[in-house]
């Protein structure tokens, strides 16, 4: 798997080193590999331990398709994140848009346009917040930590106060029967097709496009990027645009899982993708971005979550070997990545 | 939300006989105008059905005299926003004070200082750490709750041998979440034919509890019953048991959501009973605030005074009382 990276930095003067230097860009290219190898590794221990405490129920076409339909949501979210961290920015406020996305979606006047109401709904409010995230960013020049925060905070505030704390109960057949196993294309959920989808097209855009490697010049060097010709605002504008965009289509496929919308939804997905990203191999920092990291992150989360449902243990433990897990996973990938 | 359909006999206030409220000489609190009484009231942000349905209730309920002036603040779950939102109430000089504090612990001291200033408060559900701090504590019974849940769990599943139960709680950082669990292993522990195969703890919101069943539908291919501590995430969990085509067990749910009461009523799903923390307390609270304002009793109560304490009766609504509870169904 080849990941888009940077020229790596000189830490003190960060200045670029001269291109041409193909042994160093190697050594990147193939530390890039090892990361994913050690993040499939950690999987294969997690399905190992899934498999051996509990065969029957872990080791299951059912199983299998929960855990990917439970990742699907968050999983979208992070698609997008990564892009925003890649770039060295940052959105605090995806689960509070895929909140707002899903109530304002789920309201009665909305659902009497049925399933593209609905649909068209979840987008428009998606694209709509990273619209005035990305212009408050690019063009503001607000600080993405500060302006992402503003928009958490007054999307949080909007939904609860188009649902008054009160849950939306989805009726519209259509939009229902998504989200039931009748639905399912040769065994695989709606869900996780578009999950899918949205992963492979990112990939895409990251790896394969001006777009991805305009993302990263960007999260390496602004400045350096600004000199060499790329319009850097408007690339950030579209970069939290994408990431609404992703939130739009993770509350809709929230509504389709849940069958309703409630302004309690998407709590704490900003760090739940965040987490993903980083322990996928994203530099926080910007610069180096990894969507199939990403995406090994979000499994490596949803797989834990499942184990632990599975051998009935109660929060308090899931969430202290939660922690735990991310310590020691970051610090193998860190090991494994400086011994090549 | 129709709060105003039930307000009628939802609390003792309005007992047919008004000539003799009660065995002493101390008037009884009921329905013609009395002394004015400006009534404080300060609760949490309503994010969540029942707490919105709290706020109705409490509104409606001082609505509905013409002696009563609700004094109602924005509601907060921030601890240090809800102290200054009360000390502005206690600067009013407000007569009494309801409280439904965010944290109940949190905000003793400023119960206390309302009790110091001369005005009587209310406690709402969420208990301060001192009785000094309220006049009168009113609220639900989250031990009764899981011990009601379990006793009718047990009761419809005594014959069985073997039988299996699972638990859906609710967040479990929340000192309510561990009472009800405790209610409901202690009421399980009469029926030794019943085993608790696996508790899962969600966040009282319907995306947690879509997941978390999901979780516990493929970690027990075989149970009889399952118990849901709150009917908002019940609507998650009820979405969970549909995708997974379930429909071998019964289920209990708990707080008393519209949406329950509906599903019960139709009886074509698994849930076939709900086990109520009702949110008509607030309505209640408004009516105790009165009575202490005007300087009077309960009816239908021998004291001079207002109870310290009064906990609500957790009743299990299944199909034969459901009518009887539909309007107080919270959406």
């Amino acid at each position: 798997m080849t990941q888009p990276v940077s020229p790596p930095r000189d830490d003190r003067t960060g200045k670029v080193p001269p291109a041409g230097q193909a042994p160093a860009w190697r050594a990147v290219w193939s530390r890039a590999d090892v990361r994913t190898l050690s993040l499939l590794g950690v999987l294969a221990v997690l399905v190992l331990i899934g498999g051996i405490t509990k065969p029957d129920q872990f080791l299951d076409t059912r199983n299998l398709q929960l855990v990917l339909t439970q990742a699907s949501v968050i999983g979208v979210v992070t698609v997008g994140m990564t892009f925003v961290i890649t770039s060295g920015g940052i959105d605090l406020s995806v689960g509070a848009i895929v909140a707002l996305a899903s109530v304002w979606a789920t309201t009665v006047a909305t659902q009497e346009y049925g399933f593209g109401g609905i649909l068209f709904t979840s987008i428009a409010v998606g694209v709509g917040c990273g619209l005035v995230n990305g212009v408050l960013i690019a063009y503001g020049g607000m600080v993405p930590f500060i302006a992402t925060l503003a928009m958490l905070a007054s999307a949080r505030g909007l939904a609860l106060q188009i649902t008054e704390g009160r849950t939306q109960v989805v009726t519209v057949p259509s939009v229902l029967d998504l989200g039931e196993r009748d639905a399912y294309v040769l065994g695989v959920p709606p869900l996780v097709l578009v999950f899918g989808v949205v992963t492979v097209i990112g990939w895409l855009l990251l790896n394969r496009t001006t777009f991805g490697r305009r993302t990263v010049a960007v999260g390496g060097n602004a400045e350096a990027a600004r000199l060499a010709g790329i319009d850097v605002r408007r690339q950030r504008l579209y970069l939290y645009l994408l990431s609404g965009l992703c939130c739009g289509i993770a509350a809709f496929l929230l509504i389709v899982l849940s069958g309703s919308g409630q302004n309690t939804n998407g709590n704490l997905y900003e760090l739940d993708a965040i987490a993903a990203a980083i322990i996928g191999g994203t530099l926080l920092t910007g610069g180096r971005g990894t969507i199939v990291g990403s995406v090994l992150g979000v499994l490596i989360f949803t797989t834990i979550t499942n184990i632990f449902a599975l051998n009935n243990l109660q929060s308090d433990v899931q969430q202290i070997a939660k922690g735990a897990i991310i310590v020691a996973a970051v610090l193998v990938q860190r090991r494994t990545a400086s011994t090549t | 939300m129709s709060a105003g359909a039930f307000l009628t006999g939802c609390t003792s206030n309005e007992s047919s006989d008004k000539d003799e409220p009660a065995a002493n000489d101390q008037p009884a609190a009921d329905d013609k105008p009395g002394k004015p009484v400006t009534i404080g009231f300060a609760g949490p942000q309503a994010d969540h059905g029942w707490l919105n349905a709290i706020n109705d209730n409490a509104k409606k309920r001082a609505e509905k005299y013409s002696d009563v002036t609700l004094e109602i603040t924005e509601g907060s779950n921030d601890t240090a926003q809800q102290i200054g939102q009360i000390e502005t109430l206690i600067n009013k000089k407000v007569d009494v004070l309801v409280i439904l504090p965010a944290d109940g612990k949190a905000l003793t001291q400023v119960g206390l200082k309302a009790m110091r200033a001369g005005i009587p408060v209310i406690n709402l559900d969420r208990i301060f750490n001192s009785p000094q701090a309220y006049r009168c504590w009113i609220g639900g019974d989250n031990y009764g709750m899981g011990l009601n849940a379990g006793h009718y769990i047990g009761e419809k599943l005594k014959d069985k041998k073997n039988a299996r139960v699972i638990e859906l709680a609710g967040l479990d950082n929340l000192e309510l979440t561990k009472q009800r669990t405790q209610g409901f292993d202690d009421a399980l522990k009469n029926y030794p034919n019943i085993k608790k195969v696996a508790r899962q703890a969600a966040e009282f919101t319907v995306e947690s509890g879509q997941a978390k069943m999901a979780q516990l539908l493929q970690a027990q291919p075989e149970f009889d019953a399952l118990w849901n501590h709150d009917d908002d995430q019940g609507v998650g969990a009820l979405r969970a048991i549909e995708q997974a085509g379930r429909d071998d067990f019964l289920m209990v749910g708990g707080a008393g959501a519209l949406s329950a009461f509906q599903a019960i009523k139709a009886d074509n799903g698994v849930l076939k009973a709900t086990v109520l923390y009702p949110p008509t307390m607030a309505a209640s609270a408004i009516d105790l605030a009165r009575a202490l304002g005007q300087s009077k009793g309960v009816g239908g109560l021998a004291e001079y005074e207002i109870p310290a304490s009064i906990t609500l009766y957790s009743a299990v609504v299944d199909k034969t009382n459901v009518d009887q509870y539909m309007s107080t169904g919270f959406k």
